[in-house]
């Protein structure tokens, strides 16, 4: 079975140092594509009762992520492995009574930690396959051939090269490229 | 404009659904819908929004600038991908600033977004384009002695901002859509819940969680298939079952079963036509008994 780690509960019940605090943390949240009003949020938690995951984790609460940011535990945040417990199903997005666009605040979240380097194995492998393949699932050869005799016409290309092109100065991407570096990239 | 769309799978199609594929087409075309190839697709985006909102962005972006040039609408069996697409076109084409910004990663390739084509997904093509009295029309074995369950899944449905053709909170085009079959479709506790899919690979125990409750609840109301239109939703049901079985100490043998296999059954095609042979969870009861039915009447 594949399980993250929980955050530990020392790291939850740590006493707030003011020195830890980032105010100007919301501000720049503020500012980004999907975040832009997470200062609207006043914590009426419709989105952690209504969150499928939360039912069944012990850790993940959306209500609580977008609280800490409120107040500028900026590390705490994205440091945080139950970010990525997040299904995207949406439902808090479309409850919230403010308009906050949760899932996408948590979005937000998930791409600054990935920034910071924290970003779990499966996303890995997928940008992999993309910058690789163009699809985010390596599709085996073997299926691509099956096609034919399951009556289906040809796979449409991928064309990795033009995604590559298209993605040039991502940062992510580039990143995730850089210790590909040993390995020929282009085929 | 007539029913002609360009055909777009993603990735979790060919890579693991093929029946999806297989029986859809086979029911557009009986239907009337032309599906044209595309030479050159993506991955839609959606799996690289949680580490890349850009890249998410960029390849969105790239796919819809393709369909452009072919002047045509983009028709997806995904739900994520529909739904991706569908935002994406919304919001460049509302922000230019970002459409700019986009189309300068797409200029090196020499692709333009413009915003001039639709993005849709089957259930909705199915429901707007096609009709429901069409679809009731091309049913020559009606399979009235089946009662079913549907899971429409999350990106069908939310947010609804961006989707937007049915009632996330209490959708009924699927419902439709099962009950022009001939079958009944049936109600049960929490059906818009999502089926747990997206956090496989982060944490098993709450994906399994999810999609065993989910298949209790069908299990509840004496369901005879659970029909799905998402291809993680099948996988995460139609793969997981077993296991679930086995973890939870729980019996279910409910198939799962796409929902043009099911239009496809009413249509008078056979389980072969429509790759039945891919399920894990065996259908063959559920078959025998419409068989019966179907001698009966």
């Amino acid at each position: 079975m594949t399980e993250i780690a929980a955050d530990s509960a020392q790291n939850k019940n740590k006493p707030i140092r003011a020195s830890e605090l980032d105010p100007k943390f919301k501000y720049e949240l503020q500012k980004m594509h999907g975040s832009e009003k997470i200062l609207k949020c006043f914590q009426c938690g419709t989105c952690t009762s209504d969150c499928p995951v939360a039912r069944y984790s012990d850790d993940y609460r959306p209500r609580t992520l977008i609280h800490m940011a409120q107040l500028g535990l900026k590390d705490r945040v994205l440091n945080c492995n139950t970010l990525w417990l997040c299904a995207a199903c949406f439902t808090c997005t479309d409850r919230c009574p403010q308009d906050v666009e949760v899932a996408a605040v948590i979005r937000v979240f998930r791409n600054l930690a990935v920034e910071k380097g924290c970003i779990p194995q499966v996303f890995k492998d997928q940008a992999q396959s993309l910058i690789e393949s163009g699809y985010a699932y390596k599709i085996p050869d073997l299926r691509i051939k099956k096609r034919e005799s399951q009556g289906l016409p040809p796979l449409p290309k991928g064309n990795a090269e033009n995604v590559k092109k298209a993605l040039k100065g991502v940062k992510f991407i580039e990143a995730l490229q850089k210790p590909a570096g040993e390995k020929p990239s282009d085929q | 404009m007539t029913n002609k769309y360009l055909i777009f799978l993603g990735c979790a199609i060919p890579y693991r659904v093929s029946s999806f594929e297989i029986s859809s087409r086979k029911v557009l075309d009986k239907l009337g819908v032309e599906l044209v190839e595309m030479p050159e697709f993506n991955c839609c985006g959606l799996p690289l929004d949680p580490v890349s909102h850009e890249t998410m962005l960029i390849m969105a972006a790239k796919n819809l600038a393709l369909a452009e040039r072919q002047g045509l609408n983009i028709l997806t069996l995904c739900p994520g991908c529909a739904g991706t697409l569908k935002k994406v076109n919304k919001i460049l084409k509302a922000d230019k600033a970002l459409k700019e910004e986009i189309n300068t990663h797409l200029k090196e390739i020499n692709l333009q977004f413009e915003g001039t084509i639709e993005a849709k997904h089957l259930l909705q093509l199915l429901k707007e384009d096609v009709g429901i009295e069409k679809i009731k029309d091309s049913v020559i074995k009606p399979l009235t002695n089946l009662k079913v369950a549907e899971h429409n899944g999350c990106h069908i449905l939310r947010p609804k901002e961006f989707i937007g053709f049915d009632d996330p909170e209490d959708p009924q085009t699927l419902k439709m859509l099962i009950e022009a079959t001939g079958a009944t479709c049936l109600d049960y506790i929490d059906e818009t819940e999502c089926c747990g899919a997206p956090s496989v690979g982060v944490s098993d125990k709450v994906a399994l969680a999810l999609a065993k409750d989910k298949l209790s609840h069908v299990k509840q109301v004496d369901a005879q298939a659970l029909i799905t239109i998402c291809p993680f939703c099948h996988i995460m049901y139609d793969t997981n079952e077993l296991r679930i079985e086995k973890l939870f100490n729980e019996t279910y043998g409910i198939p799962i079963l796409h929902y043009p296999q099911l239009l496809g059954l009413a249509m008078g095609m056979t389980p072969e036509e429509l790759a039945f042979s891919d399920l894990r969870v065996s259908p063959s009861s559920m078959l025998k008994q419409l068989n019966q039915g179907a001698n009966k009447a």
